[in-house]
Order: C-alpha cells, then structure tokens, then sequence
C-alpha cells in the first residue's frame, strides 16, 4: 500500500480539513512512511482473534434515568460560540 | 510535600512558587499563570487554619497543571490555536478533587498541541527547555508540568498519558511520573485524545507525593463511565513482590547503550534491595508501535471532529459557507501533527481499509494483552527504559514523524493494555542528562509499583 496524492486529497475530504497545494506532497510522503511502518501488522496471524476495543470489557454502563442540574448554564455556553442570536448558533448559508 | 498548617502559611508556599515560576520564565513551562486566585485561596486557607478548622489533605499545596484540564480560571487551550481563547465552562473531575483538598493550582502548563507528540515542541505557543540541558526538549506532550516539577516550582503537576505523555518526560527531566490503569482518574472534563487510552496522572519528585496526589484524584466518577470503582489506598502497601522481568526486547539494538547502561544500574539496585531480577523477552511489545499508530489516531479522528468552528473555539474569517467553515477552521486551528493524525486516523477507519488496518490492530491488541498475562505469571513486575535515548535536541526530530513516533516505542504497550507504568529516576548519562527506568504490573497494582521504587531508592 502507498498513499498517493488522490488519497491525500481524498483523506482530507473526508477530515474537513482544507490543505494548500503546496503542501499535499510532503504530506503525502508522510502518510506515506507512517502507513508504511503500521503495515508491519501484516506479519502477524490474528485469524480468529476477537478485536479489543476497550481493555476492561465493559459492556453498557448505565445511571438512573434521572434530571440532573448541568454545573454550566445555557448562556455560558452559547457565549462560547461566534456568532449567536436568540439562542441560537449561526453559520454561514448551506445551500 | 509540604502541606499548610499553623507554622506554614499557605500564602507563602503559594508566592514562593509564583517566584520561582518567573525565575525560570525562560523554559517555558507555562502557558498562563493563575496569580491572583491562587493567593486568594492561599489567604483563604490561612484563615481556615487560623480559627482552627479542617483543612484538606493538600492544603495550601501549589501545583502546575496541564493546560489541557478544564476549569474556569482563566482559559484552558490544549496548547492549540483552535483553543486560544477557550475559557471553561465546566472543571475537570481530577481538578475538583485536588481543589476539594486544598490544593492551590498557580499556572497551566505547556504540551503539545491536544497532548500529541513527545516533545512539547508540537505546542501552538512554543516549546519547553529541558530542566538538565535547556538546549534539548522537555519531552512530551505534558512536558511543561515535568519541567515545573523538576525545577523545583512545584512540588507536583498534573499530566495526561496517551503513549507516554507522562512517562516520556519524567523520565527526560529526572523525576517520578506515574500513568495509572485505565481507568483509575476520571477523564471527565479533559480534552480527550485517544479515549480507548487516555489516563490522568502525575508528577512529583518521589513516590510518596505521587501516591497522595493519586489517592486524592481516583475513584469511580458519574461523569465518565470508564471510571473503577475506587481501589487506591491512603499508604503505600509493603512492598513484597519480589520477582522482576528485564524486558530484553527494549535493551538492545537501537537502544542508546548510555539508556541500557542506566537501565542496568537500577537493575543492580533492585537486587541489592532483595529482589529477584531475571531476563525476559516478550516478542509481542515490538508491535506495540504500529498497533498504537492505527488505534490512537482513528481515536483523535473521532474525538477531534467536534472541532468544527461552529459551537466553540476557533471559527475561521475565510469561511464563505458551512464546508469552508469546517475545512478553514480545522486547517488553522490544528497543528500539522494534529492533521496528519486525523488523515491516518480516517485512513485506517475508511471504507476498504478498515478490516486491513483498524480491526487487525484491533486484533492484534488481544495479543498484546495476552503476552502480558502471560508474563505477568512469570515475574511480578516488569522493567525496561522509558524510551530508546535521552532529551533530544530541538528540531532533531520535527520533519520526522515516525522518529517522533518511535520515542513512544516502549511506553505505548502499556498504554493499549491499560496497565499502570510508572517512570522512576535511574541515572543520568555521561553528559549529565537524566534517564528513567519504567515499572510495569498488572492492572491494579499501581501503588505496589510505587512502593518498590521507594524501597529501592531507600535501599540505595
């Protein structure tokens, strides 16, 4: 496997990350080195063996379904954002 | 560790790190100071004492903290641009639980941009001058809260460790860091990188501090459902393992021989304090690496994409409509690492490439658990380098990536099987610059790692 540059372009798509023209070939040559060093996992045989996504095995955890006071208010938070208006975020046009 | 009482004045301890922290302003180990609150709550604690009420288990205790903990003085950045001006709407679980104490936070510290990298050199406001050698790194990512312990600003600091991000830059400045068994701190209100992998712990300059400081932070938290049930003990229990494995896969080839000459000395030590040192080779650990450089960054991909210029942080002015918000925003706000990380990250997660990378790391993970088991019938503790060479020049290794990776090649094992690993002082190298040896045990046994490296360090 090697990156090439469609899969940079591709990659970034798929990040909503905007990249400048000049710097996709050095990025590529990155990706590159890093998938190919990853790649080593080929040599060893997983057949059969069950994947480990979270070390303690922990299945649901659940609380009482119950209301709870959050510590921050609804103001505090909307005044993070940039642009906010009768509580409610703005952005830009999407269509 | 000294605590506030009716001879010591909390406002003293607390001015007195303030001055040393601008004393060595020049390494940089802080990203913003909380002067004005800390000897509000000093005074506060004062008088508490003064009329003879009950005062915390910290009180008065100054502490640096890693800027990536959330709480509402001042602003909390991650060390990224995407943060700059981030003030916290909510504080961290392991915050409250020092504060609760007394404990006096008097500046937030430096790391890599959302604690990825291993040298705080990948920081948006600059990097951090080692204690030893300020020509060299600092280690990382928590490398700011490792400098100000090690330069005496304080006696402990919070850190995070993902990889390595607490052990690395212990071990790089000379002094005690602990990472937990997952688990063990809540994460809640942290700015999350790797969730699978991500664990809050600490630095001091021996292991009884570090085993205050972690007595007071664990236990089960509501707010984050990976938390265990609290099995931290207030003293240190006696330390009676006796059985130690020398990991050989991490002392030889690509080893720095002053690294492996260290490692050996404390081995040496550890004898002469009665304990039983053998060899042991676990073949599994040499692919800890590329395991970890599949399962991480598909983890930062995930908890990064809420960074999106549209409910907090930064929003970028480029933006003409909602896609450019996103892209411009994620290509202003995040260090080149922080990007690199989320394309490998959604590489290995896209359609056609996830059974090849994501789940046969996934797979492969089950190994490496299993090799530890299995080792861990054989000796009680493990022990190997920290990592493969000392504090690095600046600049050494920042066009490379994978040789920046490479630094985390014998602490990211650990981390996937979410064992406790603690990084003790072992040594310095022929040019003066410190070196750590790394304790690892079964999930659980944190404080028995702790309390062998104080019998040792007692027994030397």
């Amino acid at each position: 496997m090697s990156i090439t540059r469609e899969d940079v372009l591709h990659l970034a798509t798929l990040s909503n990350i905007s990249i400048a023209e000049d710097e996709i070939e050095p990025l590529q040559a990155k990706l590159d080195d890093i998938v190919g060093y990853i790649s080593q996992l080929d040599e060893l045989d997983t057949e059969g063996v069950e994947p480990t996504y979270q070390c303690f095995d922990m299945k649901n955890v659940w609380r009482a379904d119950e209301i709870t006071e959050f510590e921050a208010k609804r103001d505090d938070l909307l005044a993070l954002t940039t642009e906010c208006e009768d509580h409610q975020i703005k952005v830009p046009k999407v269509l | 560790m000294k605590i506030a009482d009716q001879k010591t004045k909390a406002v003293d301890l607390v001015r007195e790190a303030l001055e040393k922290a601008k004393q060595y302003e020049d390494y940089h180990c802080f990203i913003s100071m909380n002067e004005a609150r800390a000897i509000e709550k000093a005074r506060e604690i004062d008088e508490r004492i003064a009329k003879g009420e009950k005062v915390g288990r910290l009180a008065g205790v100054p502490y640096a903290l890693k800027d990536n903990y959330l709480s509402p003085e001042g602003v909390t950045t991650a060390a990224a641009k995407m943060l700059d001006n981030f003030p916290a709407p909510i504080t961290a679980t392991a915050v409250k639980r020092l504060e609760d104490e007394g404990a006096i936070m008097i500046g937030r510290t430096n790391l890599d941009a959302y604690a990825q990298g291993s040298s705080t050199e990948n920081s948006f406001f600059g990097p951090t001058k080692n204690a030893a050698d300020p020509t060299r790194v600092a280690g990382g990512s928590s490398g700011g809260s490792a400098v100000a312990v090690a330069l005496g600003i304080v006696e402990f600091a919070l850190g995070s460790d993902t990889g390595g991000s607490i052990r690395q830059p212990a071990s790089f400045n000379g002094i005690y860091g602990i990472k937990p068994t997952y688990g063990t701190v809540s994460r809640y209100g942290v700015v999350a990188m790797a969730s699978s992998t991500d664990t809050m712990g600490c630095f001091a300059q021996n292991a009884d501090d570090i085993n205050l400081v972690m007595d007071v932070m664990a236990g089960k938290d509501d707010k984050d459902s990976t938390t265990l049930e609290k099995f931290w003990k207030d003293q240190l229990p006696a330390a009676k393992e006796k059985k130690i494995g020398l990991i050989t896969d991490f002392m030889g080839d690509g080893v720095d021989p002053e690294v492996v000459r260290c490692v050996n000395e404390y081995a040496e030590k550890m004898k002469k304090a009665g304990y039983t040192v053998e060899e042991i080779s676990i073949p599994m650990l040499k692919y800890g690496l590329a395991i970890y450089y599949i399962v991480q960054p598909a983890e930062v991909a995930s908890n990064l994409s809420r960074y999106d210029g549209v409910r907090y942080g930064l929003r970028s002015a480029k933006a003409h409509d909602l896609d450019s918000l996103y892209q411009e925003t994620r290509n202003e706000g995040f260090m080149p690492e922080n990007q690199r990380r989320i394309l490998i990250g959604n590489f290995v997660l896209s359609s056609g490439y996830f059974d090849a990378y994501y789940l046969k790391a996934q797979k492969a993970r089950t190994l490496l658990i299993r090799a530890y088991k299995e080792a861990f019938e054989k000796v009680d503790v493990l022990l190997c380098p920290v990592a493969p060479a000392p504090a690095f020049k600046f600049g050494e290794k920042t066009d490379d990536p994978l040789a920046m990776y490479m630094e985390d090649v014998m602490s990211v094992p650990q981390s996937l099987a979410g064992i406790p690993s603690i990084s003790v002082p072992a040594g310095k190298t022929k040019d003066n610059l410190p070196v750590g040896a790394q304790l690892c045990a079964w999930r659980g046994n944190d404080q028995m790692l702790l309390s062998i490296a104080k019998h040792v360090e007692e027994k030397d």
